[in-house]
């Protein structure tokens, strides 16, 4: 009876960690029997094409939907006019991302190659293509920005009025997500080397197998269903309706199993135009993402430079971190904020530093815009520290394993943003690589434990 | 442009479709058969997910013109899933969890039974070169070498067959 409890997983009555757990679905996966959102067929389906901008920053002169509309099988062309809410993208208002900027269907200005500014549903995706196809957008190009440094450079263009310098600026009018503790110029004094590089990394798309798709579908009684694979049901629709200015009651979104997100289903990326869609067709309306517009316009994790100063002891202890993190979120905020405050809450990493210093911006470039992907804006807040434990270790000839169990968390600590730890486990997991892997520890080291940290070293904020 | 009508058997039902210069077997079998374990991760021959079994050869649905498959004999996973070595292949998936998301799984097992069927005692190599136009993002391809490792042995040693 206990095999089977933990077969079932959890909930099922017994322990789950450190116990195989059966993926819910696997019986039905091996027999090519789960349903994902693209099994469940609707008749009288319309199916969506959007019109792109190929060009990556302008002003749009003229939009012509004329030759559209007379195309063969063509049902609905939409434009930013049947946009019916000002509602913009932005599903993290409670965080602090707002204000959104992101029009559904670009009005006046193009900010990404690849953004969206004319919808067809058509009878079949290739009418919706060669409709599509056959809309005339007359721009005026402007100059672009393609990374942090462009965007950055005094004089360089602005994506927004509303923010100057390309940064994003928060709600309460500071431009970074910010990490202060203790006094990072005295630990600097106090040390007896200093240590600074700048990490960058780039940007990286989810690539889910099944591409990011949905099925909205009119109901006779004025509300709607949207069947999708999204990553963020409860976000999407109460957004999806702001946009479409339907109440909340009347969309229904139904999800299931995704193939594949990786965080890249998360920001919303089709179902509103779905539904403005099937509003005007009155029609079911598919909108999946072909393979092409998955790798070319959904949106990847950001590429970010995480400039990292170090101020350290002969003895490996490490007296001060001060990081000046740039998010090149491309040219939309969509969720970027959400992972520029998860990226300072990281700093300065598992270890425990006296003083610490985090400036976190989200810079606006003419890339596509990023969101999501596994660990928002941890994977690079640790790639640069560790980066950067390597780079220091070697600054004063010390054993990198030695110099990481030397500062890492131990229970008691208090973090930079000042939670005390009470579940450290750094110490145990490198000594348990250590003995995987033959690596010699002094003893000393082996005996190091997250319990707490001997009465000698004490680590307090500013000390 | 014009359809043609072609005769076909699909997982031994004999079937009429009607395929135009453009149609592809995917759409054949995903839109007017109903076979959804037929999935589409790329409809461009680059994922695998699509595949299926044309009179006994491993073949990617995506890019195969329908019009040319008059008097085929098409399986697809749910033709295979009456196979007992089908079923020892599926078993062993699941003993592994060779499988997280599951799209790209029905393509996998396909695979997986191609190449059992032509070399019942594969080298890791060989499996390896037998998935390798299976792409699977979740799962990590060891778990999925090593079901299809075990389920050879499990056939040879008779289990199932
Ligand atoms: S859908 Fe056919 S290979 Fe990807
Ligand atoms: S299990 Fe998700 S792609 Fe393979």
């Amino acid at each position: 009876m206990k095999a089977k409890a933990e077969m079932d997983g959890i909930g099922g009555g017994g322990h789950a960690v450190g116990q195989p757990i059966k993926q819910r679905e696997l019986d039905s996966h091996v027999k090519g029997q789960t349903l994902y959102y693209e099994d469940v067929k609707v008749p009288r389906m319309l199916h969506l094409k959007i019109h792109r901008s190929p060009v990556a920053h302008a002003r749009i002169l003229n939009i012509d939907t004329s030759k559209a509309e007379q195309s063969d099988g063509v049902v609905a062309v939409l434009t930013y006019r049947d946009v019916p809410a000002t509602k913009v993208w932005s599903h993290f208002e409670a965080i602090g991302a707002a204000p959104g900027a992101e029009p559904i269907l670009a009005v006046d200005k193009i900010r990404w190659k690849g953004e969206p500014i004319a919808a067809v549903a058509a009878e079949t995706l290739s009418q919706a293509e060669d409709a599509a196809a056959k809309i005339k957008v007359t721009y005026e190009k402007l100059p672009s920005v393609f990374d942090v440094d462009e965007a950055l450079a005094p004089g360089a263009p602005e994506l927004f009025d509303c923010w100057p310098g390309n940064h994003y600026v928060f709600p309460d009018d500071h431009k970074a997500a910010q990490i202060r503790f203790g006094d990072v110029e005295k630990g600097f004094a106090e040390a007896d080397h200093l240590v600074e590089h700048v990490y960058r990394t780039r940007p990286i798309e989810q690539a889910p197998i099944e591409t990011a798709g949905c099925v909205a579908v009119p109901g006779s009684d004025g509300r709607y269903t949207i069947y999708t694979n999204s990553q963020a049901l409860s976000t999407t629709r109460n957004s999806a309706a702001e946009i479409a200015g339907l109440p909340v009651a009347r969309l229904r979104l139904v999800g299931g199993t995704a193939g594949g997100g990786f965080g890249g289903k998360v920001d919303m990326a089709i179902e509103p135009m779905a539904l403005l869609a099937a509003m005007k067709s009155k029609r079911p309306v598919k909108y999946r993402f072909t393979r092409e517009d998955e790798m070319t316009v959904s949106s990847t994790r950001a590429a970010w430079r995480v400039s990292i100063k170090d101020g350290v002891m002969r003895d490996g202890r490490i007296t001060a971190r001060h990081v000046i993190t740039h998010q090149d979120i491309g040219a939309y905020l969509r969720n970027s904020i959400y992972g520029a405050f998860k990226h300072a809450s990281h700093m300065p990493g598992p270890y425990t530093v006296p003083n610490v210093w985090a400036d976190v911006y989200c810079v606006f470039t003419n890339r596509t815009p990023s969101a999501a992907m596994r660990g928002f804006g941890v994977m690079p807040a640790s790639f640069a520290i560790e980066m950067q434990m390597d780079r220091v270790a070697k600054a004063i000839h010390m054993d990198p394993w030695q110099f990481r169990l030397k500062n890492a968390f131990r229970n008691g600590d208090m973090k930079a943003h000042r939670r005390e730890v009470w579940d450290a486990a750094l110490v145990e997991t490198i000594q348990a690589a250590a003995r995987l892997t033959a690596k010699d520890l002094p003893e000393e080291y082996r005996q190091m434990s997250s319990a707490k940290r001997p009465l000698s070293a004490p680590r307090i904020a500013g000390g | 442009m014009t359809a043609k009508r072609v005769s076909l058997t699909v997982n031994g039902r004999g079937e009429n479709i009607a395929a135009d210069g453009l149609t592809t077997l995917q759409q054949v079998l995903r839109e007017a058969l109903d076979y959804n374990s037929v999935k589409d991760g790329c409809t461009q021959g680059s994922c695998g997910a699509c595949s299926v079994l044309v009179d006994g050869e491993l073949r990617i649905a995506c890019l195969l013109p329908a019009g040319g498959l008059q008097g085929a004999e098409v399986t697809t996973l749910e033709g295979l899933n009456a196979r007992n070595s089908t079923s020892v292949i599926q078993q062993s998936f699941v003993e592994h969890s060779a499988a997280q998301c599951g799209f790209c799984t029905s393509g996998m097992i396909v695979s997986a039974q191609a190449l059992l069927d032509e070399n019942p005692a594969p080298s890791r190599d060989e499996i390896m070169e037998a998935i390798s136009g299976n792409m699977c993002r979740c799962t990590g391809y060891l778990p999925i070498v090593e079901a299809v490792a075990s389920a050879a042995r499990k056939l040879a040693k008779g289990d199932g067959a």
